[in-house]
């Protein structure tokens, strides 16, 4: 599948990068990956959706790729701090990750940043 | 041993003023260098009466003058000799006071207004002052003196720095102490005699302890405070002989039972020394019977202190015989010739045995009418209480916690008015930031220190909405630090709520995820076979769903449940326990290698240096857990780190077993009663990485100064001699500071080992999800786990051993197994790369 088709095109400013490949990220688990010069956590959840936020966490900097995870939320390793996957919201309402598109194509992951 | 404690180097000779004709001055004698002697001269010396008097001091004891009191500390080793003293010769003789210390008087002649000094000397006065204070009373027993009169070499009172120095230098060379009486001086002496290292039985002939100041409960609550101390208490019972020819070698009680000992300490009371007095034709009753100016009925003759005895009463404190020397010294320099001294009311505080105790006035109602108050709490060893009369404080007793001291002696002393709810008089409502109201806390003030969250912040969730105290703890984070504000968020919530606060219904269970308390969920994992996290949650949890936070908790469930067939899930996992090493708040990790017991070796430290120079370690560090911290480690160092260590890891990151410290032991300690090192070796090669609910850190020492901090670990082991080691459990020295209960004394090294695994056990079991020991211990209560433990009251023992064999079984060192081949894929890849990533090729 073209990244190019008018379905997957990213919005204007924004660019689809392939940033590995699926198995990179074990089940329920999240990775760091670089696209376009921006640090990314990428994670696979055992329900098999894919989600992606900025990789520092706003808090403190925690790697956030360190955290635990759950459908709704991503915990980051060092406060515990819990981000909403849906809007990157924290639960606690204060700060909020930055999300990014990802999907799976041909088993690469793509993340549009 | 002949040292004279606050004399001079040159030795005892003391400046002697010889007898001046021109000094016009009257003569000032006081005979007794004690507390109320020297006291006494200072007050005069204060009034001026260095000009009005010549003062000459007689003192039986041949050093300066000395804390008395401080006896117990040094005793017990916690207070150095020269700590204590008072006033130095030196001291004496700047002043001017002519101090004949060595010399005891052996009567007065009241007529010729002369006394006579055991030196043959003859020294006139125009004043006299007793202040000679008591002696240990020795109760008649066979065999307690030898023929010549002295007591049988072995035998001590304890009331001077001689006796207390003769005891010292026995204590070396003695292994089992009789202590006879259980007031407060028999009560030290034990607890100083078993802290070093002797094995000790305290004789009491009355029912209870301290009986002079406490009533029958608590005294039975101190009873059990000081055997939970190792001493062993036999109360009722007299002795009746003393047994051994050249040296005391044990007691026999009036019941026929025999107590070997090779040091007895006769600390049954003390009887005023009215010797002096008597001889001299001065009035005695019990003690020297004196009027309200302290005077006999000599009128140049006075007594003060605990020889003196006034409108019936003798006192046996320091602080009735420093009244007595201020009204004696205003009297006789003049400054108040009428002062009066009507009477001490005793508020005494005390620490006996390592126990606050404060009393004051009576103990127990006396009339109909008097109010009696008490709050009882023996498993704390807490015990309260007082006795109101017409609106007014007239005795109060405090065992265990004497916080409320200070306010009740004022009530005591000033009569001021009480608290129309008397429980206030012993308990703060709340406590400490609480006690301001929560409703008068400014908005602005922080109530979560570590999350930085104010009272209004707090109060905001809850206009928001929040209807929980565990709704506002997600929302606002306050009490998910430390967790020490708890209890305050909770008393805010429930204010700014106004009472609509509506029970957290998870608050009793296990995980957050999971609507089932800790034995519920352990039943349904076992029947349904579950095996894994994620089997978990499809099984238990509300529409199968997935709870990240209940994940750490389930894992270490789920390893203490099935041992080796539990199937292991990383993400499940924190970080720290997927990587086997500590997060750092950069997002590098520690390493922690195992160091049995704080013991190390050359080779071994060769080792972590050359690795931490090659991996560039920036802090290398000895950690509080008696080992070495490899600090600020990159992730992808991890595996090669461990390989070049060839070290076992020690655990500083998990929800588990961490360390044993150990202190020195009796290899080498001259102190050292047991071999602590080799036991700590050997609980923490068994117990090592057993997860449990919280993380658990143990300690053993050799004896009871605890070096290596046993009394406050979750498991701490003390050798107490003999083969003998204590077990403590529940102690803490963290966020909170807690003693360890003692669940038992064990006689051998492989009873610690299977008591504590017990021990492990049953707290694994039956612990809350990051419930340390601190806590649990007091939730269960101690007499609950020792039926469990120690009678098996519920039949669980052995099923408790062979849980925690089943999980020693299991124990693989995660980084012999992990370095070899990662876990999962990336398992040590960077997460927040402090350098860049290589890019990936974009397309
Ligand atoms: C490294 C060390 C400090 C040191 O430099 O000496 C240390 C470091 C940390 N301690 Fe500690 N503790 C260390 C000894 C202690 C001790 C002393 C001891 O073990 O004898 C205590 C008091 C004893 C106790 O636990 O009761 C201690 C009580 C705590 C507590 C309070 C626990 C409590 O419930 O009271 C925490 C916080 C917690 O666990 O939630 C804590 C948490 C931490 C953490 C793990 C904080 C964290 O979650 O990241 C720190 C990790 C630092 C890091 O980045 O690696 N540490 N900590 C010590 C490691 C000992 C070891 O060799 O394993
Ligand atoms: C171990 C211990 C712990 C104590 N703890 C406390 C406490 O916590 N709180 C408290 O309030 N009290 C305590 N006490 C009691 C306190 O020490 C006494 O109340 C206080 O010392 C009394 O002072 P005193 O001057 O009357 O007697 P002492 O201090 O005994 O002084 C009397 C002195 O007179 C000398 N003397 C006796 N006869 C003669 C003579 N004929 N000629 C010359 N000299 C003579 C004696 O040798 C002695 O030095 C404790 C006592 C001991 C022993
Ligand atoms: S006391 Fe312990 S938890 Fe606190 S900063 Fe030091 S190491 Fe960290
Ligand atoms: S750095 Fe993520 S919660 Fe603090």
């Amino acid at each position: 599948m073209s990244l190019t088709t008018e379905r997957l095109a990213p919005p204007a400013g924004v660019r689809a990068h392939t940033v590995g490949r699926v198995e990179d990220v074990p089940p329920g688990e999240g990775r760091t990956f670089v696209a376009g010069g921006a640090q990314i956590a990428v994670f696979r959840l055992r329900d098999g959706s894919l989600h992606a936020t900025q990789a520092s966490c706003p808090h403190a900097g925690g790697p956030l790729a360190d955290g635990q995870t759950d459908p709704d939320v991503l915990v980051c390793p060092l406060h515990l701090y819990a981000y909403r996957w849906v809007d990157g919201v924290a639960t606690s309402g204060s700060l909020a990750v930055r999300v990014y598109p990802v999907r799976e194509v041909d088993g690469m992951l793509v993340v549009d940043a | 041993m002949t040292a004279v404690l606050g004399g001079r180097p040159e030795g005892l000779t003391s400046l002697s003023l010889g007898d001046d004709e021109f000094d016009t001055r009257s003569r000032l004698v006081v005979v007794g260098n004690g507390m109320a002697g020297a006291r006494f001269v200072e007050e005069v010396l204060e009034r001026g009466g260095g000009e009005q008097f010549r003062i000459t001091v007689f003192g039986d004891e041949p050093h300066g003058n000395y804390n008395r009191i401080m006896l117990s500390p040094v005793l017990a080793g916690e207070s150095a000799e020269d700590e204590i003293v008072l006033n130095s010769h030196d001291w004496y003789a700047d002043n001017g006071v002519d101090l004949r210390a060595g010399v005891r008087i052996a009567r007065a002649d009241t007529a010729a207004k002369v006394v006579y000094g055991s030196d043959g000397s003859v020294t006139p006065y125009d004043h006299l002052v007793l202040a000679t204070g008591s002696y240990s009373f020795v109760p008649p027993m066979a065999g307690v003196r030898t023929e010549a009169g002295e007591l049988l070499p072995g035998v001590y009172g304890f009331r001077t720095i001689d006796e207390t120095r003769a005891m010292l230098d026995a204590v070396g060379r003695c292994r089992r102490a009789v202590v006879m009486g259980g007031g407060l001086l028999g009560l030290e002496a034990a607890r100083a005699l078993q802290g070093h290292g002797l094995q000790v039985d305290l004789v009491h002939a009355m029912p209870w302890l301290m009986n002079a100041q406490l009533d029958a409960e608590a005294g039975a609550i101190l009873k059990k405070s000081v055997e939970s101390l190792g001493i062993a208490v036999h109360l009722d019972v007299l002795a009746t002989e003393v047994l051994g020819t050249d040296h005391v070698e044990g007691v026999v009680l009036k019941d026929g039972r025999r107590l070997d000992c090779d040091l007895l300490v006769v600390a049954a009371g003390v009887r005023p020394h009215t010797d002096v007095a008597v001889r001299s034709g001065l009035e005695v009753e019990r003690a020297i019977v004196v009027d309200d100016q302290l005077r006999t009925d000599d009128p140049d003759v006075y007594a003060i202190g605990e020889c003196a005895q006034h409108r019936g009463s003798v006192y046996g404190l320091v602080a009735p015989a420093w009244e007595h020397a201020k009204v004696l010294a205003d009297v006789l320099t003049g400054t108040d010739p009428d002062a009066e001294y009507t009477g001490s009311r005793t508020a005494t505080k005390l620490k006996v045995a390592g126990v606050d105790v404060a009393t004051m006035g009576i103990n127990t109602p006396e009339r109909d009418d008097d109010e009696f108050l008490v709050i009882s709490e023996p498993r704390r060893g807490v015990h309260l209480s007082v006795v109101i009369r017409d609106d007014t404080l007239i005795g109060a007793t405090l065992l265990g916690d004497t916080r409320k001291v200070a306010y009740l002696t004022q009530a005591f002393d000033r009569g001021s008015p009480l608290p129309e709810e008397r429980i206030r008089l012993l308990v703060d409502l709340s406590d400490g930031a609480e006690e301001v109201g929560v409703a008068e806390m400014p908005a602005d003030s922080q109530v979560c220190n570590c999350n930085g969250v104010t009272k209004g912040a707090i109060c905001g969730a809850v206009a928001d909405g929040c209807g929980s105290v565990g709704a506002v703890m997600d929302r606002t984070r306050a009490g998910k630090g430390c967790g020490s504000c708890k209890s305050l968020v909770k008393q805010i919530v429930e204010w700014a709520a106004d009472g609509e606060v509506t029970e957290d219904p998870s608050a009793s269970w296990y995980v957050p995820g999971i609507p089932l308390g800790k034995p519920e969920l352990m039943a349904a994992i076992r029947a349904q076979d579950l095996r894994s996290v994620s089997q978990v949650f499809a099984a238990l949890a509300p529409g199968g769903k997935e709870d990240a936070k209940s994940k750490m908790g389930l894992t270490s469930l789920l390893k203490m449940v099935w041992g080796h067939d539990y199937l292991p899930e990383k993400d499940a996992e924190f970080i720290n326990d997927r990587v086997h090493a500590n997060i750092q708040r950069d997002g590098t990790f520690s390493v922690v290698p195992q160091m049995k017991g704080g013991v190390t070796t050359p080779a071994q430290l060769r080792r972590i240096a050359d690795v931490a120079e090659k991996y560039e370690v920036p802090m290398v560090k000895v950690t509080g857990g008696q080992r070495i911290d490899l600090l600020g480690v990159r992730k992808e160092d991890l595996p090669a780190m461990w390989a070049d260590l060839g070290m076992p890891s020690g655990y500083a990151y998990g929800k588990s077993m961490r360390t044993v410290k150990t202190c020195v032991g009796s290899d080498f300690c001259r102190f050292g009663l047991d071999d602590s090192t080799q036991l700590g070796i050997d609980l923490e090669t068994r117990f090592q990485g057993i997860e449990s609910p919280a993380k658990i850190k143990m300690a053993v020492v050799g004896c009871p100064r605890n070096c290596a901090e046993a009394y406050v670990k979750d498991v701490g082991v003390v050798a107490v001699g003999a083969g003998r080691w204590e077990v403590y459990v529940g102690g803490a020295a963290g966020a909170s500071v807690r003693k360890g209960d003692l669940l038992a004394t064990v006689d051998s090294t492989a009873a610690v080992l299977e008591l504590t695994g017990r021990f492990l056990q049953y707290y694994r079991e039956n612990a809350n999800w990051l419930e340390r020991t601190y806590d649990f211990v007091p939730r269960v209560g101690l007499e609950k786990i020792k039926q469990v433990l120690l009678e098996d009251g519920e039949g669980i023992c052995a099923d408790l051993d062979a849980g925690i064999q089943r999980s020693i079984d299991a124990y693989r060192d995660p980084w012999g197994q992990d370095l070899a081949e990662p876990a999962t894929p990336g398992q040590f890849r960077p997460s927040l790369p402090l350098v860049d990533l290589p890019k990936v090729p974009v397309r």
